[in-house]
């Protein structure tokens, strides 16, 4: 944990030899997501509701799903940067160094612009907290915490998973960001917007809406089943068969060797 | 102590042929040729030897060497390096060997090297002592005096390679594996770089096992060579033994006066031009003094040299040899 804080440190001094340019990506993911912001916004001043979630609601939802987001585009960087890792060779050094793979490459990039994005989704979530009308009792706030947390757990298994067939394939990893920033755009909404089969997609194959979607229910009050709001923890579980494919395609790579 | 017997390596490459139907069809099927890159590859490397391991490009010196840092898993055969298997144990094995790819950095581009130092003594959990200690040594040898508390990226490359050497060296290895660390450097910084390399090995002891193109290089560190040819080890010996049996040939270079030289037996003229000749025998052949009395026999010798092959020509008479 030291040699992780001290790669962090590192890697921000790093960035910050370009300050400029820092400030000005950050500033850059703010009004990215802003946009988006403004759409959901837009969308809501025509339509109210949208299946019967109203507008502070649905920005509880976006928010969530941006935090979890932007926390692991700047921690989990490595991996979403791994066919990069590759092609440099970077990864052979990181074999010959005698520390865990899986943290070399967490610790090989991290991304801090992405503060800005972070700051978008704090100040919605800090709009959307006093507004939904959701009585904040202790369950409640643990909820949203677990749908963050959850939402890491989850984006991070996609790029884990991402890194993954990168060792197999350059070309085809185009069709991974259905998932990854697919996710993310699909989750400003509750998933129960697209339809059932979006809905079971999100559920039983990716498990983006096991924390988006059905926590929400309960945190809303649509639903007064508590097991609801213990279901972003199977992100958690959703890392294991992403961390296996990682390990798999590592130990090919190591045997093909190019 | 490093050991390998029957190491063997097969490489599927990806075929396909270029245009772009060929691409198209290589969406949906692949071709595959196989490529032997390591053919039953055996040998011993003691404690504090320093090797050379020469051969030409796509031989399987990168192959060898990356099996040997716990890199890359063969598909048969055994290595044990200091007791350990690479690819099994690579924690602990590559705790003890300290490794320099030329053309690429270990170091954090943005930063200061005094950080990445600091990094890596971390990483390697070496003890504060050692770490200022080796600091104290490694910044004296390698001149690095103020080098270390300028951002890598306003480095140039011969000082950024005497900190490349320097941060491998840092946690004390056993094994340092060198990949063409003289690639590009200038003559000052290749010299100040093969003079640390043998302070190191005898100080030390640590063991070295050097790759490269630069004959020069093999012939100022290394005592034993490994020729790999093919996937296969051509040559295992010194470079010296190396040199008596492939160098037979001498260049005479002869400034005379009177008429241009006539062809004589066992004698091949290079050149000759205004009383500067340059001329090759073959000692197997014909003597050099019974050379030089056949020259004298037509022209007046103001001045002469002899000159002997260099390791380079050595080495391309060996590819010749093996036809690698």
């Amino acid at each position: 944990m030291k040699l992780y804080v001290r790669y962090l440190s590192m890697l921000l001094k790093s960035q910050l030899q370009y300050r400029a340019s820092f400030f000005m990506t950050a500033a850059g993911q703010f009004l990215v997501s802003f946009t988006a912001f403004l759409g959901v916004y837009f969308l809501f001043s025509r339509f109210h509701s949208v299946e019967g979630f109203s507008f502070p609601e649905v920005l509880i939802c976006f928010s969530v799903m941006l935090t979890s987001f932007s926390v692991t585009e700047c921690f989990a960087r490595g991996f979403d940067a791994f066919p990069k890792l590759i092609r440099s060779g970077e990864l052979d050094r990181i074999l010959v160094r005698p520390k865990g793979v899986i943290f070399q490459v967490l610790t090989s990039q991290m991304e801090f612009t992405r503060i800005g994005r972070f700051l978008q989704a704090v100040l919605m979530l800090g709009y959307a907290v006093p507004n939904c009308g959701v009585v904040w009792t202790a369950d409640k706030i643990l909820t949203v915490v677990l749908m963050i947390i959850g939402g890491i757990a989850v984006f991070t298994s996609l790029f884990v998973l991402y890194a993954g067939i990168s060792f197999f394939t350059i070309e085809g990893l185009e069709f991974m960001n259905i998932f990854t920033d697919g996710s993310r755009e699909f989750g400003k909404y509750p998933l129960s917007v697209y339809g059932e089969t979006v809905l079971k997609f999100f559920t039983y194959v990716i498990p983006t809406a096991l924390v988006q979607y059905y926590p929400l229910l309960y945190l809303v009050g649509r639903s007064d089943d508590r097991r609801l709001m213990l279901l972003p923890l199977i992100g958690f579980v959703f890392f294991l068969p992403c961390y296996g494919f990682f390990r798999y395609g590592l130990r090919s790579y190591r045997s093909a060797g190019s | 102590m490093i050991q390998l017997e029957n190491i063997s390596k097969t490489f599927r490459v990806a075929r396909r042929e270029a245009g772009l139907k060929a691409a198209a069809k290589a969406l949906f099927r692949k071709e595959y040729t196989e490529i032997k890159a390591l053919q039953n590859l055996s040998f011993t490397i003691g404690d504090g030897e320093m090797v050379g391991y020469i051969g030409p490009n796509g031989a399987g010196k990168s192959s060898t060497i990356k099996i040997m840092s716990g890199v890359m898993t063969p598909d048969s055969g055994s290595c044990v390096i200091n007791g350990h298997v690479p690819w099994k144990e690579r924690k602990e094995h590559v705790r003890e060997i300290g490794v320099v790819f030329g053309q690429r950095s270990q170091l954090w581009w943005d930063v200061p090297v005094i950080d990445s130092f600091e990094l890596l003594r971390d990483i390697y959990r070496v003890e504060q002592q050692a770490y200022g200690r080796n600091l104290r040594e490694l910044t004296e040898l390698l001149d690095l005096g103020d080098i270390v508390r300028t951002p890598v990226r306003q480095l140039s490359l011969g000082q950024r390679m005497r900190c490349e050497i320097a941060a491998s060296l840092l946690h004390d290895p056993e094994i340092l594996f060198l990949d063409e660390p003289t690639i590009g450097l200038d003559a000052v910084s290749k010299i100040a770089v093969r003079d640390f390399i043998r302070t190191v090995n005898r100080e030390k002891g640590t063991t070295v096992i050097l790759t490269t193109h630069d004959m020069q290089d093999i012939e100022a560190l290394t005592e034993r060579i490994l020729l790999i040819g093919k996937g296969q080890i051509l040559l295992d010996g010194s470079l010296s033994a190396l040199k008596s049996r492939y160098s037979t040939k001498r260049t005479l270079t002869v400034d005379y006066d009177g008429n241009a030289l006539g062809e004589a037996e066992h004698i091949t003229v290079l050149q000759d031009h205004c009383g500067h000749a340059k001329l090759l025998i073959d000692t197997a052949e014909i003597s050099v003094s019974q050379a030089i009395a056949a020259i004298s026999a037509q022209a007046e010798i103001r001045d002469l040299s002899v000159t002997g092959e260099s390791v380079e020509e050595t080495v391309v008479s060996l590819y010749q040899e093996f036809a690698i």
